[in-house]
Formats: C-alpha cells, structure tokens, sequence
C-alpha cells in the first residue's frame, strides 16, 4: 500500500530533488466561504438536476404515449409537491448554468484574481435568484 | 513537456525551475490515473459550452408549453428545429450528467467494490433515460 501510494505521490521536480506532491485540502479544517460554498453547491445543483432529468424524460415518454399519461405527469406537476420539485429544478438549473458559465471562464484563463472571484460568486448568486424568479413568474402565469 | 523543462534548466545553468508535478509513475503511463489523458475533463466542458445555447432554447420552449396539451406538445414537436434541437439537448444533456455524476462517485466512493458497479448503473440509467427521451422525441416528429 504504501509502496503505491509512493509511487503515485512522490515525484522529481525539473531540476532533480525528490518532492511529496501536494494532497487535496481537508475540507473539515476550513472555515466556510463564499469559494467553497458556491463550489459545493455547484456539485449539489448537478445531482439535483440529474434527478430532475427523471422529470423530463417522464414528461417526454408521457408526450410520446398517451391522452391519459400525459395528463398524469400534468397532474403532478401541478400538485403542490410537483410545484415544490419544479421550482427546485429550475433554481438548480439556473444556479448550475450560471456558474458552469463561471467555471468556462476560468477554463478560458479569466477571472482568478481573489476579488474577481468574490464579484463574480455573487453575479452568479444574483443571477440565479433573477432568473429564478423570472422563470417561476413565468410558470405560475401559464399555468 | 519534461524534455523541454530538462532543457531550459541546463540552458540557464541550473537556475531556472520549472516544477514538474507529475509522479515517475505517472510519467511513465503517460496519461494520468484514469487512464484517458484529459479526454473526460475536456467532453465536459465541450458539452457544457453546447448546453448554454441548448439550455436557453429548452427553458423559453418549455415555458410556451405549459399549461398546454399533449397534442400541442406533439405539433410543437413535429416541428423540424423544435425536434433537431430538442434531440440535440437530450443527448448534450445525459452525456453531459454521466460525465459529471462519474467524478461525484470517484470521489466520494473509495471502496473499488463499490465504486465500479455504481459508475457503471449510472452510465446504464443514463444512457437508458436519454435514448427513452430521445426516440419519444423522435415519436412526437414522426408520429404525432
């Protein structure tokens, strides 16, 4: 085990010396902050919207079925549970999509600066709550 | 990649460090612990570059639909942009949460006797779910 875990870990930087890489951070010993949490959440919203796809392949098999199923899957979300699941999703989606965009910034090179971190992580809280709130107006209009 | 730092290093008499933090190992296999290169890092930020148009698109669609019925749903769908991009959304889509879902079980599931079989039901739910989506999309063009 060990003799793995060396070779895995243990490497030589360019000019020759024998160097220990460095491990992930313990999460338990940081005090919480804005970075973390809103990479935290960011994994959450992903899990969360996988189930969600649950929904939308149930709304498209019932789409593609019948009267009577589709009616079903309309029924429920309608239903305050269906109302709650909805608005979960598409809180999730919004937050996901907004700093997905965040992290292909980052990807692209932009946006490391600590303060630029900080202004962005609350341009994507902002924005999520924005769209949210458009969307689920949206929803509770056309229903 | 090491090479060039190898070169730099003698070329600046010792004095120029460039750190390598890559084990022997790791060197050696050439493509990282998963065995892949950056191939699963890099498909998914190419779909999610894909799902920012896709995703506004479905959200503004989604919304003309509801409170409408299934027989609108399936003219909507008989359209050839609504069923295209739709088609294209579901694949983007579930590829897209397999991809991720994938690294949530590496890193949080670390006995091997668990964390393959769990990969693998979710690579199976996922692929299941977007090719049901998918050929009831395809149904709604079609068929009606």
């Amino acid at each position: 085990m060990t003799d793995t875990r060396d070779a895995l870990t243990i490497a030589r930087t360019s000019d020759g010396r024998l160097v220990r890489r460095p491990l992930s951070p313990h999460l338990q010993v940081y005090r919480p902050q804005i970075t973390s949490i809103l990479s935290i959440m960011h994994r959450m919203t992903g899990i969360a919207l996988s189930a969600g796809t649950l929904l939308l392949a149930w709304w498209l098999v019932a789409a593609a079925t019948s009267d009577s199923s589709y009616a079903t899957v309309s029924g429920f979300m309608r239903s305050p549970i269906g109302l709650l699941f909805l608005l979960g999703w598409i809180a999730s989606l919004w937050y996901h999509f907004c700093n997905g965009i965040r992290h292909l910034a980052w990807d692209a090179g932009f946006g490391f600066e600590l303060p630029t971190v900080h202004a962005s992580g609350w341009a994507v809280v902002a924005a999520t709550a924005a769209l949210t709130a458009l969307t689920a107006i949206a929803v509770v209009m056309a229903l | 990649m090491s090479e060039t730092a190898k070169t730099s290093t003698t070329k600046t008499g010792g004095k120029l460090h460039v750190g390598v933090m890559q084990s022997e190992l790791g060197r050696a296999r050439g493509l990282g612990s998963a065995r892949s290169g950056t191939h699963h890092w890099w498909a998914e930020r190419v779909t999610s570059m894909a799902l920012v148009p896709l995703t506004i698109w479905f959200v503004i669609a989604a919304l003309r639909l509801v409170g409408h019925t299934r027989g609108d749903v399936a003219h909507w769908a008989a359209n050839p942009v609504n069923a295209t991009l739709g088609a294209a959304l579901v694949i983007v889509t579930f590829h897209h949460m397999q991809l991720g879902l994938q690294v949530v079980v590496e890193d949080y599931i670390h006995a091997e006797s668990m964390r393959m079989p769990m990969i693998l039901a979710i690579k199976g739910a996922a692929f299941l779910l977007g090719l049901a989506s998918l050929v009831s999309i395809l149904k709604l063009a079609f068929m009606g």
